[in-house]
Protein backbone atom coordinates (compact mmCIF):
# COMPACT_ATOMS: atom_id res chain seq x y z
CA UNK A 1 0.00 0.00 0.00
CA UNK A 2 1.48 3.30 -1.10
CA UNK A 3 1.66 5.75 1.74
CA UNK A 4 0.51 9.35 1.36
CA UNK A 5 3.96 10.42 2.48
CA UNK A 6 5.57 8.57 -0.45
CA UNK A 7 3.20 10.38 -2.79
CA UNK A 8 4.11 13.77 -1.34
CA UNK A 9 7.83 13.00 -1.75
CA UNK A 10 7.13 11.91 -5.31
CA UNK A 11 5.29 15.21 -5.91
CA UNK A 12 8.34 17.21 -4.84
CA UNK A 13 10.59 14.99 -6.96
CA UNK A 14 8.34 15.61 -9.96
CA UNK A 15 8.23 19.36 -9.35
CA UNK A 16 11.96 19.76 -8.84
CA UNK A 17 13.11 17.24 -11.46
CA UNK A 18 11.77 19.62 -14.10
CA UNK A 19 9.48 16.93 -15.53
CA UNK A 20 7.90 18.72 -18.53
CA UNK A 21 4.61 16.78 -18.19
CA UNK A 22 4.07 18.16 -14.67
CA UNK A 23 4.55 21.75 -15.81
CA UNK A 24 2.50 21.22 -18.96
CA UNK A 25 -0.48 19.68 -17.14
CA UNK A 26 -0.32 22.20 -14.28
CA UNK A 27 -0.12 25.21 -16.61
CA UNK A 28 -2.93 23.80 -18.79
CA UNK A 29 -5.12 23.37 -15.68
CA UNK A 30 -4.42 26.92 -14.57
CA UNK A 31 -5.01 28.43 -18.01
CA UNK A 32 -8.24 26.52 -18.61
CA UNK A 33 -9.69 27.40 -15.20
CA UNK A 34 -8.55 31.04 -15.29
CA UNK A 35 -10.06 31.47 -18.76
CA UNK A 36 -13.29 29.85 -17.55
CA UNK A 37 -13.45 32.36 -14.65
CA UNK A 38 -12.90 35.32 -16.97
CA UNK A 39 -15.50 34.13 -19.46
CA UNK A 40 -18.04 33.31 -16.73
CA UNK A 41 -17.44 36.76 -15.20
CA UNK A 42 -18.46 38.37 -18.50
CA UNK A 43 -22.06 37.30 -18.08
CA UNK A 44 -22.20 36.63 -14.34
CA UNK A 45 -21.21 40.14 -13.17
CA UNK A 46 -23.89 41.98 -15.19
CA UNK A 47 -26.47 39.48 -13.90
CA UNK A 48 -25.20 40.01 -10.34
CA UNK A 49 -25.37 43.80 -10.78
CA UNK A 50 -28.97 43.46 -11.90
CA UNK A 51 -29.83 41.11 -9.03
CA UNK A 52 -27.96 43.13 -6.42
CA UNK A 53 -29.09 46.65 -7.25
CA UNK A 54 -32.73 46.25 -8.23
CA UNK A 55 -35.84 45.10 -6.46
CA UNK A 56 -38.49 43.25 -8.42
CA UNK A 57 -40.90 40.39 -8.07
CA UNK A 58 -39.31 36.95 -8.37
CA UNK A 59 -35.87 38.13 -7.20
CA UNK A 60 -35.84 35.62 -4.36
CA UNK A 61 -36.76 32.81 -6.74
CA UNK A 62 -33.94 33.71 -9.16
CA UNK A 63 -31.43 33.93 -6.31
CA UNK A 64 -32.71 30.63 -4.96
CA UNK A 65 -32.29 29.03 -8.38
CA UNK A 66 -28.67 30.16 -8.73
CA UNK A 67 -27.90 29.18 -5.13
CA UNK A 68 -29.23 25.68 -5.80
CA UNK A 69 -27.24 25.51 -9.03
CA UNK A 70 -23.99 25.95 -7.06
CA UNK A 71 -24.47 22.33 -6.06
CA UNK A 72 -24.82 21.16 -9.66
CA UNK A 73 -23.00 17.79 -9.96
CA UNK A 74 -20.03 18.23 -12.28
CA UNK A 75 -20.55 14.78 -13.80
CA UNK A 76 -24.18 15.65 -14.60
CA UNK A 77 -23.16 18.89 -16.29
CA UNK A 78 -20.33 17.06 -18.08
CA UNK A 79 -22.80 14.47 -19.39
CA UNK A 80 -25.25 17.13 -20.67
CA UNK A 81 -22.42 18.98 -22.39
CA UNK A 82 -21.09 15.71 -23.83
CA UNK A 83 -24.50 15.03 -25.39
CA UNK A 84 -24.72 18.58 -26.76
CA UNK A 85 -21.17 18.64 -28.15
CA UNK A 86 -20.98 15.06 -29.43
CA UNK A 87 -21.27 14.50 -33.18
CA UNK A 88 -24.99 13.71 -32.98
CA UNK A 89 -25.65 16.60 -30.60
CA UNK A 90 -27.04 20.04 -31.53
CA UNK A 91 -23.58 21.67 -31.37
CA UNK A 92 -21.67 18.70 -32.77
CA UNK A 93 -20.83 20.63 -35.92
CA UNK A 94 -18.52 22.87 -33.86
CA UNK A 95 -16.18 19.89 -33.23
CA UNK A 96 -15.46 21.10 -29.71
CA UNK A 97 -15.64 17.73 -27.94
CA UNK A 98 -12.31 16.66 -26.41
CA UNK A 99 -10.75 20.11 -26.79
CA UNK A 100 -9.59 22.55 -24.09
CA UNK A 101 -12.32 24.94 -25.35
CA UNK A 102 -14.98 22.41 -24.36
CA UNK A 103 -13.55 22.20 -20.84
CA UNK A 104 -13.38 26.01 -20.59
CA UNK A 105 -17.03 26.33 -21.64
CA UNK A 106 -18.14 23.59 -19.28
CA UNK A 107 -16.25 25.04 -16.32
CA UNK A 108 -17.54 28.54 -17.12
CA UNK A 109 -21.12 27.22 -16.97
CA UNK A 110 -20.31 25.28 -13.79
CA UNK A 111 -19.00 28.31 -11.89
CA UNK A 112 -21.56 30.82 -13.20
CA UNK A 113 -24.01 30.34 -10.28
CA UNK A 114 -21.17 30.63 -7.75
CA UNK A 115 -19.91 33.94 -9.22
CA UNK A 116 -23.46 35.29 -9.52
CA UNK A 117 -24.42 34.49 -5.93
CA UNK A 118 -21.18 35.63 -4.29
CA UNK A 119 -21.01 38.82 -6.38
CA UNK A 120 -24.70 39.58 -5.77
CA UNK A 121 -24.12 39.23 -2.03
CA UNK A 122 -21.09 41.56 -2.22
CA UNK A 123 -23.10 44.13 -4.21
CA UNK A 124 -26.02 43.93 -1.77
CA UNK A 125 -23.60 44.74 1.04
CA UNK A 126 -22.60 48.01 -0.66
CA UNK A 127 -24.34 51.13 0.63
CA UNK A 128 -27.44 51.39 -1.62
CA UNK A 129 -26.89 55.14 -1.96
CA UNK A 130 -23.56 54.64 -3.79
CA UNK A 131 -25.32 54.28 -7.13
CA UNK A 132 -27.35 57.46 -6.57
CA UNK A 133 -24.25 59.23 -5.30
CA UNK A 134 -22.31 58.40 -8.46
CA UNK A 135 -25.21 59.67 -10.56
CA UNK A 136 -25.41 62.95 -8.63
CA UNK A 137 -21.71 63.39 -9.37
CA UNK A 138 -22.35 63.06 -13.08
CA UNK A 139 -21.95 59.32 -13.71
CA UNK A 140 -24.02 57.56 -16.37
CA UNK A 141 -25.99 54.40 -15.50
CA UNK A 142 -23.05 52.24 -16.60
CA UNK A 143 -20.49 54.35 -14.71
CA UNK A 144 -22.69 54.26 -11.59
CA UNK A 145 -22.90 50.46 -11.87
CA UNK A 146 -19.10 50.36 -12.12
CA UNK A 147 -18.85 52.50 -8.98
CA UNK A 148 -21.03 49.96 -7.14
CA UNK A 149 -18.90 47.11 -8.45
CA UNK A 150 -15.73 48.88 -7.34
CA UNK A 151 -17.12 49.25 -3.83
CA UNK A 152 -17.89 45.51 -3.88
CA UNK A 153 -14.45 44.64 -5.23
CA UNK A 154 -13.38 42.63 -2.16
CA UNK A 155 -16.41 40.37 -2.51
CA UNK A 156 -15.99 40.11 -6.29
CA UNK A 157 -12.36 39.18 -5.73
CA UNK A 158 -13.41 36.41 -3.36
CA UNK A 159 -16.02 35.22 -5.87
CA UNK A 160 -13.22 34.97 -8.43
CA UNK A 161 -10.96 32.94 -6.13
CA UNK A 162 -13.76 30.61 -5.02
CA UNK A 163 -14.89 29.96 -8.57
CA UNK A 164 -11.34 29.44 -9.81
CA UNK A 165 -10.79 26.88 -7.06
CA UNK A 166 -14.08 25.17 -7.94
CA UNK A 167 -13.08 25.06 -11.63
CA UNK A 168 -9.52 23.85 -11.14
CA UNK A 169 -10.63 21.13 -8.72
CA UNK A 170 -13.61 19.77 -10.69
CA UNK A 171 -13.36 16.47 -12.51
CA UNK A 172 -16.68 15.62 -14.18
CA UNK A 173 -16.68 18.27 -16.92
CA UNK A 174 -12.95 17.92 -17.70
CA UNK A 175 -13.28 14.13 -17.88
CA UNK A 176 -16.44 13.93 -20.01
CA UNK A 177 -15.88 16.76 -22.50
CA UNK A 178 -12.07 16.87 -22.30
CA UNK A 179 -11.35 13.17 -22.33
CA UNK A 180 -7.97 13.54 -20.55
CA UNK A 181 -5.98 13.26 -23.75
CA UNK A 182 -2.27 13.45 -22.91
CA UNK A 183 -0.67 16.58 -24.31
CA UNK A 184 -4.03 18.10 -25.24
CA UNK A 185 -6.77 18.02 -22.61
CA UNK A 186 -5.17 16.32 -19.62
CA UNK A 187 -5.54 18.46 -16.50
CA UNK A 188 -4.58 17.86 -12.85
CA UNK A 189 -7.90 16.32 -11.79
CA UNK A 190 -8.20 14.01 -14.79
CA UNK A 191 -4.55 13.07 -14.21
CA UNK A 192 -5.40 12.04 -10.64
CA UNK A 193 -8.36 9.95 -11.84
CA UNK A 194 -6.34 8.35 -14.63
CA UNK A 195 -3.34 7.41 -12.48
CA UNK A 196 -5.64 6.04 -9.74
CA UNK A 197 -7.43 3.88 -12.32
CA UNK A 198 -4.08 2.64 -13.55
CA UNK A 199 -3.05 1.76 -10.00
CA UNK A 200 -0.29 4.42 -9.89
CA UNK A 201 -1.36 5.64 -6.48
CA UNK A 202 2.00 7.25 -5.77
CA UNK A 203 1.65 9.37 -8.90
CA UNK A 204 -1.98 10.24 -8.24
CA UNK A 205 -1.08 11.40 -4.70
CA UNK A 206 1.70 13.46 -6.28
CA UNK A 207 -0.83 15.08 -8.67
CA UNK A 208 -3.16 15.70 -5.73
CA UNK A 209 -0.37 17.38 -3.78
CA UNK A 210 0.43 19.62 -6.74
CA UNK A 211 -3.26 20.50 -7.17
CA UNK A 212 -3.59 21.40 -3.49
CA UNK A 213 -0.37 23.42 -3.61
CA UNK A 214 -1.66 25.34 -6.64
CA UNK A 215 -5.02 26.06 -4.97
CA UNK A 216 -3.41 27.13 -1.67
CA UNK A 217 -0.69 29.15 -3.38
CA UNK A 218 -3.03 31.09 -5.66
CA UNK A 219 -5.62 31.68 -2.94
CA UNK A 220 -2.99 32.94 -0.52
CA UNK A 221 -1.34 35.17 -3.12
CA UNK A 222 -4.63 36.77 -4.17
CA UNK A 223 -5.73 37.28 -0.56
CA UNK A 224 -2.42 39.00 0.24
CA UNK A 225 -2.82 41.31 -2.77
CA UNK A 226 -6.43 42.03 -1.82
CA UNK A 227 -5.50 42.78 1.82
CA UNK A 228 -2.75 45.12 0.65
CA UNK A 229 -5.14 47.01 -1.61
CA UNK A 230 -7.74 47.26 1.15
CA UNK A 231 -5.16 48.73 3.52
CA UNK A 232 -4.32 51.37 0.92
CA UNK A 233 -7.95 52.55 0.72
CA UNK B 1 -23.39 80.22 -13.19
CA UNK B 2 -27.08 80.71 -12.50
CA UNK B 3 -29.99 78.39 -13.07
CA UNK B 4 -33.75 78.65 -13.13
CA UNK B 5 -35.47 75.61 -11.68
CA UNK B 6 -39.15 74.86 -11.79
CA UNK B 7 -41.19 71.86 -10.79
CA UNK B 8 -44.60 71.52 -12.34
CA UNK B 9 -47.37 69.22 -11.09
CA UNK B 10 -44.84 66.82 -9.57
CA UNK B 11 -46.29 63.79 -7.81
CA UNK B 12 -44.21 60.89 -6.55
CA UNK B 13 -45.70 57.66 -5.27
CA UNK B 14 -44.00 54.58 -3.86
CA UNK B 15 -46.42 51.66 -4.07
CA UNK B 16 -49.45 52.97 -2.16
CA UNK B 17 -47.63 55.85 -0.50
CA UNK B 18 -47.75 59.34 -1.97
CA UNK B 19 -44.48 61.04 -1.02
CA UNK B 20 -45.09 64.19 -3.07
CA UNK B 21 -48.54 65.40 -4.03
CA UNK B 22 -48.85 67.69 -7.06
CA UNK B 23 -46.08 70.13 -6.23
CA UNK B 24 -45.68 73.33 -8.23
CA UNK B 25 -42.72 75.40 -7.23
CA UNK B 26 -40.06 77.70 -8.56
CA UNK B 27 -36.54 78.04 -7.25
CA UNK B 28 -35.08 81.45 -7.92
CA UNK B 29 -31.65 82.05 -9.38
CA UNK B 30 -28.81 82.18 -6.85
CA UNK B 31 -31.03 81.86 -3.80
CA UNK B 32 -30.64 79.64 -0.76
CA UNK B 33 -34.00 77.96 -0.37
CA UNK B 34 -34.74 76.13 2.88
CA UNK B 35 -37.07 73.15 2.68
CA UNK B 36 -38.44 72.88 6.16
CA UNK B 37 -40.49 69.90 7.23
CA UNK B 38 -40.79 67.02 9.65
CA UNK B 39 -39.19 63.64 8.99
CA UNK B 40 -41.13 61.83 6.28
CA UNK B 41 -42.71 65.01 4.90
CA UNK B 42 -41.17 64.48 1.45
CA UNK B 43 -38.08 66.73 1.64
CA UNK B 44 -35.60 64.04 0.58
CA UNK B 45 -37.84 62.80 -2.25
CA UNK B 46 -38.16 66.34 -3.57
CA UNK B 47 -34.38 66.81 -3.45
CA UNK B 48 -33.83 63.49 -5.24
CA UNK B 49 -36.23 64.57 -7.98
CA UNK B 50 -34.34 67.87 -8.31
CA UNK B 51 -31.07 65.89 -8.41
CA UNK B 52 -32.61 63.88 -11.27
CA UNK B 53 -31.95 60.55 -9.56
CA UNK B 54 -35.61 59.92 -8.84
CA UNK B 55 -38.24 60.20 -11.53
CA UNK B 56 -41.56 61.85 -10.72
CA UNK B 57 -44.59 59.59 -11.11
CA UNK B 58 -46.26 62.59 -12.72
CA UNK B 59 -45.16 66.11 -13.62
CA UNK B 60 -41.91 67.55 -14.83
CA UNK B 61 -38.76 69.35 -13.76
CA UNK B 62 -37.56 72.34 -15.81
CA UNK B 63 -33.98 73.60 -15.85
CA UNK B 64 -33.68 77.04 -17.46
CA UNK B 65 -37.20 76.70 -18.90
CA UNK B 66 -36.38 73.40 -20.66
CA UNK B 67 -38.12 70.24 -19.51
CA UNK B 68 -35.78 67.50 -18.31
CA UNK B 69 -36.43 64.45 -20.47
CA UNK B 70 -34.82 61.05 -21.07
CA UNK B 71 -32.92 62.65 -23.94
CA UNK B 72 -31.28 65.48 -21.99
CA UNK B 73 -31.15 64.01 -18.46
CA UNK B 74 -27.42 63.18 -18.62
CA UNK B 75 -26.52 66.75 -19.58
CA UNK B 76 -29.00 68.17 -17.04
CA UNK B 77 -27.51 66.01 -14.28
CA UNK B 78 -24.19 67.82 -14.74
CA UNK B 79 -25.90 71.07 -13.64
CA UNK B 80 -26.86 69.71 -10.24
CA UNK B 81 -25.45 67.67 -7.36
CA UNK B 82 -26.66 66.52 -3.99
CA UNK B 83 -25.19 65.89 -0.55
CA UNK B 84 -27.08 63.14 1.25
CA UNK B 85 -28.16 63.24 4.88
CA UNK B 86 -26.47 59.92 5.58
CA UNK B 87 -22.89 60.55 4.57
CA UNK B 88 -22.01 58.30 1.67
CA UNK B 89 -18.37 58.04 0.68
CA UNK B 90 -16.48 55.83 -1.73
CA UNK B 91 -14.11 53.39 0.00
CA UNK B 92 -11.03 55.28 -1.08
CA UNK B 93 -9.02 58.37 -0.16
CA UNK B 94 -10.40 61.87 0.40
CA UNK B 95 -8.65 62.95 -2.81
CA UNK B 96 -10.27 60.23 -4.92
CA UNK B 97 -13.68 60.93 -3.41
CA UNK B 98 -13.52 64.60 -4.36
CA UNK B 99 -11.97 63.74 -7.74
CA UNK B 100 -14.77 61.33 -8.76
CA UNK B 101 -17.25 63.83 -10.20
CA UNK B 102 -14.47 65.89 -11.77
CA UNK B 103 -13.20 62.82 -13.59
CA UNK B 104 -16.73 62.03 -14.75
CA UNK B 105 -16.69 65.48 -16.34
CA UNK B 106 -13.36 64.64 -18.01
CA UNK B 107 -11.69 67.81 -16.74
CA UNK B 108 -7.95 68.26 -17.34
CA UNK B 109 -5.72 66.87 -14.57
CA UNK B 110 -4.47 70.32 -13.47
CA UNK B 111 -8.02 71.58 -13.18
CA UNK B 112 -9.02 68.48 -11.17
CA UNK B 113 -6.16 68.98 -8.71
CA UNK B 114 -6.76 72.69 -8.27
CA UNK B 115 -10.50 72.18 -7.69
CA UNK B 116 -9.82 69.45 -5.11
CA UNK B 117 -7.46 71.78 -3.28
CA UNK B 118 -9.92 74.65 -3.38
CA UNK B 119 -12.89 72.53 -2.23
CA UNK B 120 -10.96 70.98 0.66
CA UNK B 121 -9.83 74.46 1.70
CA UNK B 122 -13.45 75.66 1.75
CA UNK B 123 -14.41 72.88 4.17
CA UNK B 124 -11.14 73.28 6.09
CA UNK B 125 -9.74 69.86 5.27
CA UNK B 126 -6.46 70.91 3.66
CA UNK B 127 -3.84 68.17 3.91
CA UNK B 128 -6.47 65.40 4.20
CA UNK B 129 -6.07 64.30 0.56
CA UNK B 130 -4.32 61.01 1.25
CA UNK B 131 -6.43 60.03 4.27
CA UNK B 132 -8.91 57.18 3.96
CA UNK B 133 -12.29 58.94 3.73
CA UNK B 134 -14.24 56.26 5.58
CA UNK B 135 -11.85 56.37 8.54
CA UNK B 136 -12.51 60.05 9.29
CA UNK B 137 -14.88 61.25 12.02
CA UNK B 138 -18.58 61.72 11.16
CA UNK B 139 -18.22 65.50 10.88
CA UNK B 140 -15.11 65.29 8.72
CA UNK B 141 -16.81 62.74 6.48
CA UNK B 142 -19.74 65.09 5.90
CA UNK B 143 -17.26 67.87 5.08
CA UNK B 144 -15.63 65.58 2.48
CA UNK B 145 -19.07 64.93 1.00
CA UNK B 146 -19.69 68.68 0.80
CA UNK B 147 -16.23 69.32 -0.71
CA UNK B 148 -16.95 66.65 -3.33
CA UNK B 149 -20.13 68.50 -4.30
CA UNK B 150 -18.56 71.98 -4.16
CA UNK B 151 -15.65 70.93 -6.39
CA UNK B 152 -18.11 70.33 -9.24
CA UNK B 153 -19.22 73.99 -9.22
CA UNK B 154 -22.71 72.98 -10.31
CA UNK B 155 -25.35 75.64 -10.77
CA UNK B 156 -27.73 73.87 -8.39
CA UNK B 157 -26.56 72.41 -5.08
CA UNK B 158 -28.94 70.23 -3.07
CA UNK B 159 -28.23 69.55 0.58
CA UNK B 160 -30.24 67.05 2.61
CA UNK B 161 -29.92 67.85 6.32
CA UNK B 162 -26.21 68.62 5.88
CA UNK B 163 -25.55 69.26 9.56
CA UNK B 164 -27.90 66.72 11.15
CA UNK B 165 -26.21 64.88 14.02
CA UNK B 166 -23.00 66.92 13.74
CA UNK B 167 -21.20 68.66 16.57
CA UNK B 168 -21.39 72.48 16.56
CA UNK B 169 -17.86 72.97 15.16
CA UNK B 170 -18.40 70.76 12.12
CA UNK B 171 -21.90 72.16 11.63
CA UNK B 172 -20.66 75.75 11.59
CA UNK B 173 -17.83 74.92 9.12
CA UNK B 174 -20.43 73.41 6.79
CA UNK B 175 -22.82 76.34 7.17
CA UNK B 176 -19.99 78.81 6.47
CA UNK B 177 -18.98 76.85 3.37
CA UNK B 178 -22.59 76.86 2.12
CA UNK B 179 -22.92 80.61 2.61
CA UNK B 180 -19.57 81.31 0.97
CA UNK B 181 -20.46 79.18 -2.06
CA UNK B 182 -23.75 80.99 -2.54
CA UNK B 183 -22.15 84.40 -2.04
CA UNK B 184 -19.08 83.89 -4.21
CA UNK B 185 -20.31 81.57 -6.96
CA UNK B 186 -23.99 82.60 -7.03
CA UNK B 187 -24.86 78.90 -6.75
CA UNK B 188 -28.54 78.16 -6.24
CA UNK B 189 -28.80 76.08 -3.08
CA UNK B 190 -31.71 74.05 -1.75
CA UNK B 191 -31.22 72.90 1.81
CA UNK B 192 -33.61 70.47 3.47
CA UNK B 193 -33.67 70.74 7.21
CA UNK B 194 -35.79 70.28 10.26
CA UNK B 195 -33.38 72.42 12.27
CA UNK B 196 -35.37 75.58 12.96
CA UNK B 197 -32.32 77.61 13.87
CA UNK B 198 -30.56 76.69 10.64
CA UNK B 199 -33.72 77.38 8.66
CA UNK B 200 -34.02 80.78 10.25
CA UNK B 201 -30.48 81.87 9.57
CA UNK B 202 -29.18 80.25 6.39
CA UNK B 203 -31.87 80.48 3.69
CA UNK B 204 -33.17 83.62 2.03
CA UNK B 205 -36.49 81.86 1.42
CA UNK B 206 -38.24 78.98 3.14
CA UNK B 207 -40.77 76.48 1.83
CA UNK B 208 -42.69 74.52 4.41
CA UNK B 209 -43.36 70.97 3.30
CA UNK B 210 -46.02 68.88 4.95
CA UNK B 211 -47.31 65.45 3.89
CA UNK B 212 -45.86 65.83 0.41
CA UNK B 213 -47.23 69.30 -0.23
CA UNK B 214 -45.66 72.72 -0.01
CA UNK B 215 -47.98 74.46 2.38
CA UNK B 216 -46.31 77.85 2.64
CA UNK B 217 -43.29 79.74 1.38
CA UNK B 218 -41.74 83.07 2.17
CA UNK B 219 -38.80 84.79 3.82
CA UNK B 220 -37.69 83.40 7.21
CA UNK B 221 -39.20 86.46 8.90
CA UNK B 222 -42.55 85.91 7.18
CA UNK B 223 -42.62 82.18 7.92
CA UNK B 224 -41.48 82.31 11.52
CA UNK B 225 -43.50 85.45 12.17
CA UNK B 226 -46.71 83.64 11.23
CA UNK B 227 -46.05 80.65 13.49
CA UNK B 228 -48.07 78.50 11.17
CA UNK B 229 -49.75 75.26 12.17
CA UNK B 230 -47.38 73.32 9.93
CA UNK B 231 -44.36 74.83 11.57
CA UNK B 232 -45.68 74.17 15.06
CA UNK B 233 -46.71 70.60 14.23
CA UNK B 234 -43.23 69.28 13.52
CA UNK B 235 -41.20 71.82 15.44
CA UNK B 236 -42.51 70.37 18.71
CA UNK B 237 -40.09 67.49 18.37
CA UNK B 238 -37.01 69.67 18.27
CA UNK B 239 -36.78 71.77 21.43
CA UNK B 240 -39.42 74.18 20.19
CA UNK B 241 -41.97 75.34 22.72
CA UNK B 242 -44.83 77.79 22.70
CA UNK B 243 -45.83 79.93 25.64
CA UNK B 244 -46.54 83.34 27.08
CA UNK B 245 -43.63 85.78 27.25
CA UNK B 246 -43.17 88.58 29.78
CA UNK B 247 -40.34 91.10 29.87
CA UNK B 248 -38.58 91.22 33.24
CA UNK B 249 -37.17 94.20 35.11
CA UNK B 250 -33.68 93.10 34.10
CA UNK B 251 -34.63 93.45 30.44
CA UNK B 252 -34.75 89.74 29.66
CA UNK B 253 -37.86 87.72 28.83
CA UNK B 254 -39.40 84.91 30.85
CA UNK B 255 -41.48 82.45 28.86
CA UNK B 256 -43.95 80.16 30.60
CA UNK B 257 -44.03 77.03 28.41
CA UNK B 258 -46.39 75.09 30.66
CA UNK B 259 -45.96 72.29 33.19
CA UNK B 260 -44.47 74.85 35.57
CA UNK B 261 -41.49 75.29 33.28
CA UNK B 262 -40.09 78.77 32.71
CA UNK B 263 -37.38 79.72 30.24
CA UNK B 264 -35.38 82.94 30.26
CA UNK B 265 -34.43 84.49 26.93
CA UNK B 266 -32.19 87.48 26.28
CA UNK B 267 -34.34 88.94 23.48
CA UNK B 268 -37.35 91.00 24.50
CA UNK B 269 -40.84 89.93 23.51
CA UNK B 270 -44.31 90.00 25.06
CA UNK B 271 -47.31 87.75 24.47
CA UNK B 272 -47.53 84.47 22.57
CA UNK B 273 -44.18 83.27 21.33
CA UNK B 274 -42.48 80.12 20.15
CA UNK B 275 -38.94 79.47 21.25
CA UNK B 276 -36.24 77.14 20.05
CA UNK B 277 -33.12 75.92 21.81
CA UNK B 278 -30.52 74.12 19.71
CA UNK B 279 -29.70 70.68 21.24
CA UNK B 280 -26.00 71.50 20.90
CA UNK B 281 -26.37 74.58 23.12
CA UNK B 282 -27.59 72.64 26.14
CA UNK B 283 -25.09 71.60 28.79
CA UNK B 284 -25.86 68.39 30.62
CA UNK B 285 -24.61 67.66 34.13
CA UNK B 286 -25.31 65.30 37.01
CA UNK B 287 -25.33 68.11 39.57
CA UNK B 288 -26.46 71.75 39.27
CA UNK B 289 -23.70 73.88 37.71
CA UNK B 290 -22.52 77.21 39.05
CA UNK B 291 -22.36 79.03 35.71
CA UNK B 292 -23.52 82.09 33.84
CA UNK B 293 -26.30 80.08 32.17
CA UNK B 294 -29.63 81.70 33.08
CA UNK B 295 -31.61 78.49 32.59
CA UNK B 296 -31.06 75.39 34.74
CA UNK B 297 -33.70 72.67 34.79
CA UNK B 298 -33.81 69.33 36.58
CA UNK B 299 -35.01 66.34 34.61
CA UNK B 300 -34.85 62.62 33.90
CA UNK B 301 -33.26 60.85 30.94
CA UNK B 302 -36.10 59.22 28.98
CA UNK B 303 -34.33 58.23 25.78
CA UNK B 304 -30.75 57.57 24.63
CA UNK B 305 -29.88 57.42 20.92
CA UNK B 306 -26.42 56.62 19.57
CA UNK B 307 -25.39 58.82 16.63
CA UNK B 308 -21.88 57.83 15.58
CA UNK B 309 -19.58 60.13 17.59
CA UNK B 310 -22.49 61.80 19.36
CA UNK B 311 -25.23 60.69 21.71
CA UNK B 312 -28.67 62.28 21.62
CA UNK B 313 -30.67 62.23 24.82
CA UNK B 314 -34.26 63.14 25.59
CA UNK B 315 -34.63 64.79 28.96
CA UNK B 316 -38.01 65.22 30.61
CA UNK B 317 -37.69 68.51 32.49
CA UNK B 318 -41.36 69.37 32.64
CA UNK B 319 -41.18 69.50 28.84
CA UNK B 320 -39.14 67.13 26.66
CA UNK B 321 -35.72 68.52 25.74
CA UNK B 322 -33.31 67.05 23.17
CA UNK B 323 -29.67 67.27 24.21
CA UNK B 324 -26.65 66.32 22.16
CA UNK B 325 -23.33 65.38 23.78
CA UNK B 326 -20.19 63.60 22.60
CA UNK B 327 -19.90 59.87 23.12
CA UNK B 328 -16.84 60.47 25.27
CA UNK B 329 -18.77 62.75 27.65
CA UNK B 330 -21.60 60.23 27.71
CA UNK B 331 -19.24 57.43 28.76
CA UNK B 332 -17.38 59.54 31.28
CA UNK B 333 -20.60 60.68 32.93
CA UNK B 334 -21.87 57.08 33.04
CA UNK B 335 -25.39 58.16 32.14
CA UNK B 336 -28.31 55.72 32.35
CA UNK B 337 -31.98 55.81 31.47
CA UNK B 338 -34.18 57.39 34.18
CA UNK B 339 -31.15 59.01 35.82
CA UNK B 340 -31.66 62.49 37.31
CA UNK B 341 -29.72 65.16 35.43
CA UNK B 342 -29.57 68.92 35.06
CA UNK B 343 -29.72 70.83 31.82
CA UNK B 344 -28.40 74.36 31.48
CA UNK B 345 -28.40 76.89 28.67
CA UNK B 346 -27.80 80.59 28.26
CA UNK B 347 -30.63 83.06 27.80
CA UNK B 348 -28.93 84.03 24.53
CA UNK B 349 -29.27 80.44 23.28
CA UNK B 350 -33.05 80.76 23.37
CA UNK B 351 -34.21 81.71 19.89
CA UNK B 352 -37.56 83.47 19.65
CA UNK B 353 -39.37 82.47 16.51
Amino acid sequence: MTSIWDGIIKAFQLIFSGDPTVYEVTIRSLLISATAVLIAALWSIPIALFLGTRNYRGKLFIKGFFTAMIGLPTVGLGLILFLILSKAGPLGFLHLLYTPTAIILGEAILITPLIIILTTRAIEDVDPEIKNLAKTLGASEAQAAMAVLKEASSGVFLAGIASFNRAVAELGVAQLVGGSIAGLTEVLTTGIALETARGNLELSIAWTTILLAVVFGITLATLVVEAYQRRRK
Amino acid sequence: MTIDVEIRNVTKSFDNLTALDNINFQIRQSEILGLLGANGSGKTTLLKILALIEKPSQGQVFFNKAAVTEQNISAARLETTMVFQKTTLFGTTVHNNVAYGLKMRKLPKDEVESRIKEALKTVRLEGFEKRSAQKLSGGEQQRVALARALALKTKLLLLDEPTANLDPRNASIIEEAIEATNRESKTTIVIATHNMFQAKNLPQRIALIEKGKISESGTPTEIFGKLSKTLASFAATENTFSGQAKITEQGTTIIDIGNDTHIEASAQREGSVSIFISPEDIILSKTPLASSARNTLKGKITEIADLDSLVKLKIDAGKPFSVQITKRSFNEMNLQLNADVYIAFKASSVQML
